[in-house]
């Protein structure tokens, strides 16, 4: 049985599963008793425990399973919910999600690390009062019972149920022996007998009975019957499904290994067992511990590597394609029927259809793509909780615009830009609850984080109502870093102090933390924003609280760009990269320690030939344009000059990738394909800045 | 029992090379061409096929051979090797040879233009010597353990 086919699924559905069971624990630590939460949150931890058991991840499903049992006695009343099991969830959630990425990156849920987590689960779990002695009766209950037992280790199976056994096993299925005592006032015994094995037949094969079925149905048994159960579900499930038939005395489960008789009574092993079963069939009759570790050592070979990404579409979503597509294709065989001459206008009028369908089914394609930004916004109420009780200030976390819809792409990269903005609102923007209360506001701070579409843009709003930025500090504080000027100083609007921030090597916190202020600042955060094609805005009011305004564009596949020319050669230039176009003559640029330099506005713009560092092959030219056409690019706030021969015009581009085999070209992001169906290729201007700083 | 493989041949300078067929997508004529600057010598370019872009090496270039002035009637052989996808300029392709492994000579030094790593061994059939290319090594992926 091969798992890898289903790791993706794995990984996203766990995903999934952890992402609502965070938020449980978060409403759990506010409302502090909630019946379904608890249901709900026991219902996850159960879920994650069989899918990676069966994934063969041992230390995940051991994790979960200790958190299960304490959550199964929360909500069985036996234990409550106090702020030290909260918090230990809370880290198990952690755990949970650092195997997960392991997982994602790696290929394996990489050291046991949780033997801590356990540990203090269980030591709640046993630190109860009442529930305590039950757990310890049921324990010598089943310890007693599996003695009783005993002797019957060597049960003496017929040889087709063993080799049924066998078989199964290698099929990664487990067999389980099953002895089952009614209770003595029970009156219809057969029937409920028949109860109980009708149930197990659901979920997996009874290979043999002792008395036999026949017999059963009878009713010609005492009180108890024993069941040999082939099936691919774990104890607990098995356990689950027949809890509930009545009159049972008891019921007990083996996993059967080897023709042999395992006590199955303590779960923990058993957890182990099925794993490496399910993963390392050959390996079934080993100790447990060994085999898991061959099939660990396995997975991780298969694995290697990052597993692909994915996007879970609605399915509405790709109705709406398919309906397209087969519009395409009536479009196609109207053309195709339509008779070049005599049907003029008709292939007028399929064209023009044609290209309504394109259009839709850009769109509709461009829809697939989008993932609700929840995803990325679903992370911050945990974060606002940890961060505002180390900073003992308390802060509320107001979210809106969750189901805004942004690109695969800008999911992935625009979580810590925003990470770092929150952590700027709560570390410097909202006072300690000492100074809100001096200056008459609410005591406990809020940030807003709020999405919404606009246009072909996304915008993305983090706000707090803490003291905002304090312009003549940062002003001073640029001017003894050296940013400014004294003179700058004195002119500089609150505006433009503002954008100050942004300047590498800035941050205005007196006391450094941990969270930020270590100088890798607001810079970083413009930078990335800027490389997925959007920028950033921060407004301030002085006492009231700051706010910073992202603009994302919708999608990255589709971008604006210039088409330039450079001798044959046509070439794109990303239009977020270019800050203006101009010429410049050729006597102005001046050559200064061998790179060439014009002064542009009164400042000094180096300047490139695209021809030379895309090493065009030069062409004869009848006369030469004593007027360069530059396009000025920018990176952050450098800017360079690029001479190119012509400009074609503004263009919407779809970027397609050169393929693996040629993915590090220098120079060049991409490429495109032009209306006449040749490529042209994308310039990636920003590796030009690396050579020029140089 | 004799494993048989089914090999693409084509021809370079005279020689004949056969690739497995399954890593083969399509042949296609020559189209336009958009030169990749910064990119190795022997990279003709990238084509639109269909809406993909796909780069497309120039086997004369990486074998060292001369490169003729006029084209002629070559061929794109595009081959698709995991996720890669990438076409080979060579003089013309024409066949689909039925190869025993058990006509494949493994080591055998032979005089052709071709390092001798690049060449996983030599297929006999009819009389005639088919050249077998380690594709991973032409094209030179890191990931050469894998059989071409």
């Amino acid at each position: 049985m091969d798992m890898n086919q289903y790791l993706d699924i794995f990984i996203e559905e766990t995903k999934e599963h952890l992402q609502t069971m965070n938020e449980i624990l978060l409403k759990l630590e506010s409302f502090t008793y909630d019946k379904d939460l608890l249901n709900e949150m026991f219902r996850i931890a159960h879920t994650i425990k069989g899918m990676s058991g069966t994934m063969g991840y041992q230390n995940i499903a051991g994790l979960t399973h200790e958190m299960e049992n304490v959550l199964d006695l929360i909500r069985n009343d036996e234990l409550k919910t106090t702020e030290e099991i909260v918090d230990i969830l809370f880290e198990c959630f952690d755990q949970l999600e650092g195997y997960i990425t392991n997982i994602e990156q790696e290929g394996n849920e990489g050291e046991n690390q949780s033997e801590a987590l356990i540990q203090r689960l269980e030591n709640v779990r046993l630190g109860k009062a009442g529930g305590e002695i039950e757990d310890f009766q049921r324990k010598t209950m089943d310890e007693k019972s599996f003695d009783s037992l005993n002797p019957l280790t060597n049960i003496a199976l017929p040889e087709h149920v063993q080799q049924a056994a066998e078989n199964s096993r290698k099929e990664g299925l487990s067999t389980y022996f099953i002895k089952t005592s009614l209770e003595e006032k029970c009156m219809l015994k057969s029937a409920r007998a028949y109860i109980f094995i009708n149930r197990l037949e659901r979920v997996g094969e009874i290979v043999y009975s002792n008395p036999s079925i026949e017999d059963i149905e009878d009713e010609n048994f005492e009180l108890s019957f024993e069941l040999l159960l082939i099936s691919k579900e774990d104890q607990d499930f098995l356990e689950k499904e027949v809890d509930d038939i009545s009159e049972i005395e008891s019921i007990e489960f083996m996993e059967l290994r080897d023709g042999q008789m395992s006590p199955a009574m303590d779960q923990k092993p058993v957890e182990v067992e099925t794993a490496a079963i399910g993963n390392e069939k050959e390996n079934s009759g080993k100790e447990p511990s060994e085999a898991s570790a061959i099939s660990k050592k396995k997975s991780e070979g298969v694995n290697k590597g990052k597993t692909g990404k994915t996007v879970r579409v609605d399915i509405d979503r790709l109705d709406n394609l398919m309906n397209l597509v087969s519009e395409l294709i009536i479009i196609k065989t109207r053309l195709e029927d339509a008779d070049g001459k005599q049907d003029a206008a008709k292939v007028n009028e399929t064209t023009e259809y044609l290209e309504r369908i394109t259009t839709s089914l850009h769109d509709a394609v461009m829809k697939v793509r989008m993932v609700p930004i929840e995803r990325v916004f679903n992370r911050f109420p945990r974060m606002v909780r940890d961060l505002s009780k180390d900073l003992g200030k308390d802060i509320q976390l107001d979210m809106a615009g969750k189901e805004t819809e942004v690109d695969r792409t800008v999911i992935d990269e625009i979580g810590d830009p925003l990470i770092h903005l929150i952590r700027n609102s709560i570390d410097h923007g909202i006072e300690g609850p000492e100074v809100r209360r001096e200056s008459g506001k609410e005591i406990n701070g809020t940030v807003r984080l709020e999405a919404y579409p606009d246009g072909n843009t996304v915008v993305i709003e983090v706000e707090d109502d803490g003291k905002g930025i304090d312009v003549n500090r940062v002003k001073e504080k640029a001017l003894s870093k050296g940013l400014i000027t004294a003179e700058q100083k004195e002119q500089m609007e609150d505006s433009e102090a503002v954008e100050l921030l942004f300047t590498p090597g800035f941050s205005t916190a007196d006391q450094v933390s941990d969270l930020s202020g270590r100088g890798v600042g607001l810079d970083v955060v413009k930078t990335k924003i800027e490389s997925l094609g959007g920028d950033i805005e921060v407004t301030s009011k002085h006492g009231q609280g700051s706010k910073s305004v992202i603009r994302l564009p919708l999608t990255l596949a589709i971008i604006q760009a210039l088409l330039v020319k450079v001798d044959a050669e046509k070439y794109a230039i990303p239009l977020n990269t270019i800050k203006e176009i101009t010429t410049i003559h050729k006597e102005k640029i001046r050559n200064i320690q061998g790179n060439k330099v014009a002064l542009y506005r009164n400042e000094t713009l180096p300047i490139l030939e695209l021809a030379e560092l895309l090493r065009v092959p030069p062409m004869e030219k009848e006369f030469e344009d004593p007027e360069h056409t530059v396009v000025i690019i920018r990176k952050g706030d450098k800017t360079a000059g690029i001479i190119v021969d012509d400009l074609i015009g503004q263009q919407e581009i779809v970027i397609k990738s050169l393929g693996k085999f040629l993915n590090n070209v220098e120079g060049i992001a991409g490429a495109t394909i032009l209306g006449n169906g040749t490529v042209a290729l994308i310039v990636d201007t920003n590796s030009f800045f690396r050579k020029e700083g140089k | 029992m004799s494993q048989t493989q089914q090999y693409v041949i084509f021809k370079l300078e005279g020689e004949s090379y056969g690739i497995p067929i399954e890593y083969v997508k399509t042949i296609e004529k020559m189209t336009e061409m958009t030169r990749v600057p910064n990119a190795p010598e022997y990279v003709e370019g990238v084509i639109n096929l269909r809406g993909e872009v796909v780069p497309i090496i120039n086997m004369r270039k990486r074998f060292d051979l001369p490169v003729p002035e006029e084209a002629g009637d070559t061929r794109t052989i595009i081959l698709e090797l995991e996720e890669i996808s990438v076409g080979m300029i060579v003089d013309s392709s024409s066949e689909v040879l039925s190869i025993e492994d058990s006509a494949i000579d493994q080591t055998i030094s032979l005089d052709a233009a071709v390092q001798d790593d690049h060449i996983r061994g030599i297929g006999k059939i009819d009389e005639r010597m088919i050249i077998l290319l380690n594709l991973y090594k032409v094209l030179q992926l890191e990931d050469s353990e894998k059989p071409a």
